[in-house]
């Protein structure tokens, strides 16, 4: 962050407040976009982009970039049939460590309340300059800050409804070409759920756990007590957890 | 070298001869757009049936399943042809979808052209 001359951290991305009233967050980023495939890099883009800013490690960035992308691949295909007008969303929402939670305004940081900040990873520069500025870590105030402990991808679609069943992926022993969307989807992600949107079309809903350890910050400064706790359940997944130390 | 053929986002594929086998060189992202691109591109090269077909991917930053579809139709067409068809210079993020969809042990898959050559 060398932009940053107040040597604070990143705000989270923003959201609407929701706990308050009960409701679900809502999501931190919400991209509608049409089904041509000219804007699948686009979507990619962004996908790795806010991974990235949310803490993951490199690897699975460009496994939920791959998986969004291969979603959208099989709506512009099969439930849109190449036509490249129809609207498809994708939303991103954090999950965990004060995210998406009732009370925390779903990612909003309320410093009144919690002092809470997020770095920016593994190149998390502050909180090492602040370190090294006054040997006590860093920038005072903040009391703990962390990202979050999974990220949900929901990507819906106004398509013909087909039976959330009959989406499987396809032999690997047969080798031929095309039938691999699904397969990826389910061996990059943790969670992967298909199920009919209302009032039509289709909603996929994708959960992403990050296992990048000793992003919690305490005092302003990275603190290496390990990981939070992942609230999805899931298979340890592809994920190697690179990176995460700050410096 | 033949003119590069352009995709819908830019990518590009470069075929050449080269001691005696045909190089073909995307460079650029090979999703849902690019991919017909490449297709086409390997079907005029394959309808000559070189002895050897090498596809050169140390410039293809990234690939989804429709990039992984159309060299498997590739292969298809060189063992129906009888030649051989070689996979060079794969990006990390590229062999690991190769992996995912555990192609990586079908195809012949070497680090870099001149590998490629005697492969």
């Amino acid at each position: 962050m060398p932009n940053d001359p107040a040597h604070t951290h990143d705000r989270p991305i923003a959201s609407p407040a929701s706990g308050e009233s009960g409701r679900p967050a809502g999501p931190s980023i919400r991209l509608e976009i049409r089904s041509n495939p000219l804007f699948l890099s686009a979507a990619r883009e962004m996908i790795a982009a806010a991974t990235r800013r949310l803490g993951f490690a490199e690897e699975a960035c460009s496994q939920m970039a791959l998986a969004v992308d291969e979603a959208l691949c099989n709506i512009i295909r099969h439930g849109y049939n190449r036509d490249p007008a129809r609207p498809i969303w994708i939303s991103l929402y954090p999950q965990g460590n004060g995210w998406g939670e009732a009370g925390r305004g779903g990612g909003v940081q309320d410093p009144a309340l919690s002092g809470e900040t997020v770095c920016s990873g593994s190149s998390c520069s502050p909180c090492r300059a602040g370190r090294a500025s006054d040997g006590n870590g860093g920038a005072g105030g903040a009391a703990i800050s962390t990202h979050p402990a999974s990220l949900r991808i929901v990507i819906e679609d106004e398509a013909i409804q087909v039976d959330p069943a009959v989406i499987k992926s396809r032999d690997l022993q047969e080798i031929r070409p095309g039938g691999l969307g699904v397969h990826i989807i389910k061996s990059v992600m943790d969670e992967v759920k298909y199920e009919h949107r209302q009032p039509k079309g289709m909603r996929l809903t994708m959960t992403k756990v990050r296992r990048d350890p000793a992003h919690i910050h305490r005092d302003g400064y990275c603190d290496s007590a390990g990981p939070p706790a992942p609230i999805v359940g899931g298979s340890a997944g592809d994920e190697t957890g690179s990176g995460g130390t700050h410096g | 070298m033949a003119d590069p053929r352009k995709g819908g986002e830019g990518m590009t594929v470069r075929s050449e001869q080269r001691e005696g086998a045909i190089f073909v060189a995307p460079v650029g992202d090979v999703d849902l757009t690019a991919s017909p691109v490449l297709r086409n591109e390997l079907k005029r090269v394959q309808a000559g049936r070189p002895e050897r077909l090498v596809i050169d991917l140390s410039q293809v930053p990234y690939m989804d399943s429709s990039g992984v579809a159309t060299l498997v139709e590739a292969m298809q067409v060189s063992r129906k042809n009888g030649s051989k068809l070689v996979l060079c210079g794969m990006q990390s993020k590229v062999k690991s979808i190769f992996e995912i969809a555990r192609l990586d042990t079908v195809f012949t898959i070497v680090p870099d052209a001149a590998s490629a050559m005697t492969s």
